[in-house]
């Protein structure tokens, strides 16, 4: 395993108290694969990926759970010789974070020396490399930032992340902001990195098609925690959680012959609440007494991966099938609109 | 439907009235969250109550030569029950000065903040909702202004118009409004942009209405900020004008009494009550007027606070 | 029946600062936002205006509304030329044309309460203040907001972006116009939450009987909305049609890639290479003829000479493209 998270725990301190905003998440990245990180805003995606980074905001710090790299336990201290090295982050809107002022090669040729300690002209060759490895054109090393289109900046962010030969990359929404043609074209340089470097890859992103077209396995998460996880087929085509049947119907679908998109009523819970029970039972068309107080447990199946964190798991087939009719979806309108 | 039409009367007269209270009791609350305004304001306070009750804390006019029981010159007494902080090289209460300088620092001081802030705020805001020749021709009268070197230009101005604290104020306002003119106006291309300002367009809003009712309470902090920043500025530069010697010399201020304790020789001879008082209220003003803009930036421009 | 708005050889030329050496020589090179782009939208039409960023359809939706004025062509509105809208018969166009923004966070002025910034367009048009408070219910009840007691008095960052989009709707709706234009409306919001808005403004579009013209990046979520599609590439429509048709059976190259590009949420969706090269263009320096022709894989040297005109070919479509002649 490339990396594991237990019982991740995250917390914030905010101006009106302490939001747990990841709380209890857990999911494991196999070698040479590509883990999705799914769910909507506030839902605690990109907040994990930082904590497994060591790179959270000031007012933010690791309250609880176990984080494994190579089998190795990593807490905050260890974390930083890591960085770059084994484990590379490319931030969300990484392709605006490229400084204007120098050109995109010297920056490129300033992380391997000063993190690599190559040579200057080893790594100018290295640089080199990597453009060819994303797809950039050699001669445009000295190119300054803004004359690369966003596509172009992205993939060199990501150059920049495999500088020094990372085992696993974290990329936080790498083509949110990305035009479609050139999304495709990233995520087909991603899926071809998978291949040549054997690179384990852990893609945060709100977009299921994303995660249907690149990934191998998805994580969903809601409100801090981790809801399903598994092959991304088995999650996408059988999902067994409430919150992911839900998703499926609201993600619109170029190719399907529906013609209906099924909103999900309400809103996710304040994470600066303590909560109880399920965090998704006030939405859910599912829910039952139980589900307000006792916490759902991620587990479910034997022996394969594919776990929901829902209390009526061994129902999912039927749970399924009626999530598929937009009329269940109706009955939690009496909440809250959206 | 009958509960709804009711509903929507009600809330319009509680909405705005809601918004003034909200926002006045964040101004008072605000000196309490941040110890530097809270200070500045108190600074602030005392000096105009100084200023009010200048005549009841310091009945001997400043300007009065005065002399000794024996009908010699009370000067230079070292400071003492009679003369607090002493006197001067001519005999004059040097707390009295003192005393009565605060009256015209505030008067410099407020009044250039109110002509330079305005003027500042209107140009900004004509040059950058307007745009093209206007703004062209209200930034290049700025520029000019800007070029002007700042002492000099006072000083040959009140030589023309004659040294007295107005005219002080009218050369400082001169050559200080194009500053907050330009932050303001780049303040206002930016809001042009924004999609509300778009969208007030849209609905069919006039543009004077759009200038005054969307753009320009979004730009008051800034007005207030430079109208602090003003104050110091007038302050010192009064004071300034007035130790070289230009100033106005029928009225005492705290600038004229650094001239008057450098031109007697008052560092040398160690009379350090004559010249620490005044400069030291000059640092207190200046310095409280910026704690006090600072600390209210955060009250106007929300994403200052601590989220 | 006449068309509702009617758009002729329009034409967004966008100046951008010049070299000495282009001064020198008189060029004036400029931006090509909008490069001659024709079609009509029938009354009680939903038209969909799909493209990547640079396409022109931001710079033609605010056309559209007289935000800003073409460098050539011509705009009509139930009949009437924009460019001969002034004064009074301005005012009735901009009650009877409104704007749906993309950013819910930001189309509202953040010092007004929701009620003030709702009942502005009532100030504007002059409507008689006791009437306020009425239409400004009706709009909400439109938006389904329940509670109005619990919006009113509020301010903008304190609700959320669903919230925020349907007062931004209802704002557009207080004056009842007869036109919207919607500009990315869900593309900010969470997914789980752009379902409920594209429902309501589908709903709205049918009980109210406007005309809509959606502007978006998203050809899965136009699909969705609208019942016509045109794609838009540099400043030119590629292709006109039913947007079924469009994604079924794209006939413009560039609408055959953009299509097969979009990913859909199906891990054994095809993961053939894009029929089409490289990147897109500088805007200031387009390639003559058919502006695609430098990323199109049935390039002509024809394409070079000749920019193809939009053509209607069989399944109710127009294409621009000489493959299609």
């Amino acid at each position: 395993m490339m990396l594991e998270v237990e019982d991740l725990q995250v917390h914030y301190r905010t101006k009106d108290g302490v939001a747990r905003v990841v709380d209890g998440a857990c999911f494991a990245v196999p070698e040479g694969r590509i883990v999705g990180l799914v769910g909507e805003s506030g839902c605690g995606k990109t907040t994990a990926v930082r904590a497994i980074m060591g790179v959270l905001a000031e007012n933010g710090w690791r309250a609880g759970g176990r984080i494994a790299f190579k089998g190795q336990a990593l807490d905050q201290a260890a974390t930083k010789p890591l960085l770059w090295r084994e484990m590379a982050y490319v931030p969300q809107s990484a392709m605006n974070s490229l400084d204007p002022v120098y050109t995109v090669g010297a920056q490129l040729v300033e992380v391997l020396t000063k993190r690599g300690n190559a040579s200057r002209n080893a790594a100018r060759a290295r640089a080199a490399e990597l453009f060819d490895l994303v797809g950039l054109h050699a001669r445009r090393l000295t190119d300054y930032p803004h004359q690369f289109s966003g596509g172009m900046r992205q993939r060199a962010a990501i150059a920049m992340a495999l500088a020094l030969e990372p085992s696993l990359l974290l990329a936080d929404e790498p083509v949110t902001a990305l035009d479609v043609i050139v999304q495709r074209q990233i995520l087909d340089m991603l899926r071809e990195l998978q291949q040549r470097l054997r690179l384990s890859m852990v893609l945060v992103t709100h977009d299921i098609s994303v995660v249907a077209y690149l990934c191998n396995e998805v994580v969903v998460m809601y409100a801090g925690q981790v809801v399903e996880s598994g092959p991304v087929r088995d999650v996408l085509a059988r999902p067994r959680h409430p919150y992911t049947m839900g998703l499926r119907n609201a993600f619109p679908d170029l190719m399907s012959d529906a013609l209906e998109l099924v909103p999900i009523h309400g809103s996710p819970p304040d994470l600066r609440e303590t909560l109880t029970g399920c965090r998704f039972e006030p939405r859910c068309p599912f829910a039952q007494a139980a589900c307000t107080t006792s916490p759902a447990m991620l587990g479910g199946g034997t022996g394969n991966r594919h776990v929901s964190a829902c209390r009526r798991d061994g129902e999912a087939d039927s749970l399924r099938q009626a999530a598929l009719d937009p009329s269940t979806w109706q009955r939690t309108s009496s909440f809250a609109m959206s | 439907m009958a509960e709804r039409l009711e509903a929507a009367p009600r809330a319009l007269r509680p909405g705005r009235r809601v918004a003034i209270v909200a926002l006045l009791r964040r101004l008072a609350a605000m000196p309490l969250r941040d110890p530097f305004a809270f200070a500045g304001l108190l600074i602030y306070a005392l000096f105009v109550l100084v200023a009010i009750f200048a005549d009841q804390l310091a009945p001997v006019p400043p300007l009065e030569i005065l002399f000794t029981g024996t009908g010699k010159l009370a000067a230079n007494v070292p400071p003492g029950t009679e003369f607090p902080l002493g006197t001067t090289n001519l005999g004059r209460d040097i707390y009295a000065q003192l005393v009565h300088g605060s009256r015209s620092a505030l008067a410099v001081g407020l009044s250039a903040a109110i002509v330079v802030s305005s003027v500042g705020t209107i140009v900004g805001l004509v040059a950058g909702y307007f745009g093209g020749g206007v703004d062209s021709l209200l930034m290049r009268i700025a520029d000019m202004a800007l070029s002007l070197p700042f002492l000099p230009f006072v000083i040959v101005l009140t030589g023309f118009l004659g040294a007295s604290t107005t005219n002080i104020v009218l050369a400082v306002a001169l050559l200080l409004w194009p500053n907050s003119a330009r932050v303001i106006r780049s303040q206002v291309l930016t809001l042009r942009e924004r999609a509300y300002v778009e969208a007030a367009r849209v609905t069919g809003a006039s543009r004077w209405r759009i200038l005054f009712v969307h753009i320009a309470p979004n730009i008051m902090p800034l007005s207030f900020v430079y109208a602090a920043i003003a104050i110091g500025w007038a302050i010192i530069t009064e004071a300034s004008v007035s130790f070289l010697g230009f100033g106005d010399s029928t009225s005492v201020s705290w600038g004229y009494m650094l001239q008057d304790a450098f031109s007697s020789q008052a560092l040398s001879r160690g009379q350090y009550a004559w010249f620490v008082p005044p400069g030291l209220c000059i640092i207190l003003v200046v310095v409280a007027g910026f704690f006090i803009s600072r600390g209210y930036e955060e009250v106007f421009m929300p994403r200052l606070r601590g989220r | 029946m006449a068309a509702h708005v009617e758009l002729r050889d329009v034409v967004k030329h966008f100046p951008v600062s010049r070299t000495l050496g282009e001064i020198l020589s008189g060029a004036r090179p400029a931006v090509r936002a909008l490069d001659g782009v024709s079609f009509d939208v029938g009354e009680g039409d939903a038209v969909a205006i799909v493209g990547e960023s640079g396409c022109g359809k931001t710079t033609l939706g605010r056309l559209m509304l007289k935000l800003t004025e073409p460098t050539g062509g011509a705009i009509t509105f139930a009949g009437a030329p924009l460019a001969e809208l002034a004064g009074e018969r301005l005012r009735d166009f901009r009650r009877q044309a409104q704007l749906v923004f993309q950013n819910p966070f930001d189309a509202l002025n953040p010092r007004f309460t929701i009620y003030r910034a709702v009942a502005e367009p009532l100030h504007n048009a002059g409507i008689d203040k006791a009437e306020h408070a009425d239409r400004v219910a009706q709009a909400f009840r439109r938006v389904h907001l329940a509670d109005l007691d619990r919006y009113l008095d509020r301010y903008p960052h304190q609700l959320s972006g669903g919230q925020l989009q349907r007062v931004v709707l209802a704002r557009a709706l207080v004056l009842a116009p007869r036109f919207l234009v919607a500009d990315e409306p869900v593309s900010m919001l969470d997914v789980s939450v752009r379902a409920g808005i594209l429902a309501l403004m589908r709903e709205v579009r049918d009980a109210m009987g406007l005309t809509a013209v959606y502007i978006s990046h998203d050809l899965a979520l136009v699909r969705y909305l609208c019942e016509r599609t045109l794609v838009m590439y540099l400043g030119r429509i590629v292709e006109d049609g039913p947007t079924e048709e469009i994604v079924r059976h794209p006939k413009h190259p560039y609408t055959r890639a953009l299509v097969a590009a979009v990913p859909v949420p199906d891990a054994d969706q095809p993961r053939a290479p894009l029929p089409i090269k490289g990147n897109v263009p500088d805007a200031r320096e387009l390639p003559s003829g058919c502006h695609f022709r430098d990323r199109c894989p049935h390039a002509m040297p024809r394409c070079a000479e000749e920019a193809p005109a939009l053509r209607p070919v069989a399944g109710g479509h127009s294409v621009a493209c000489h493959l299609e002649a």
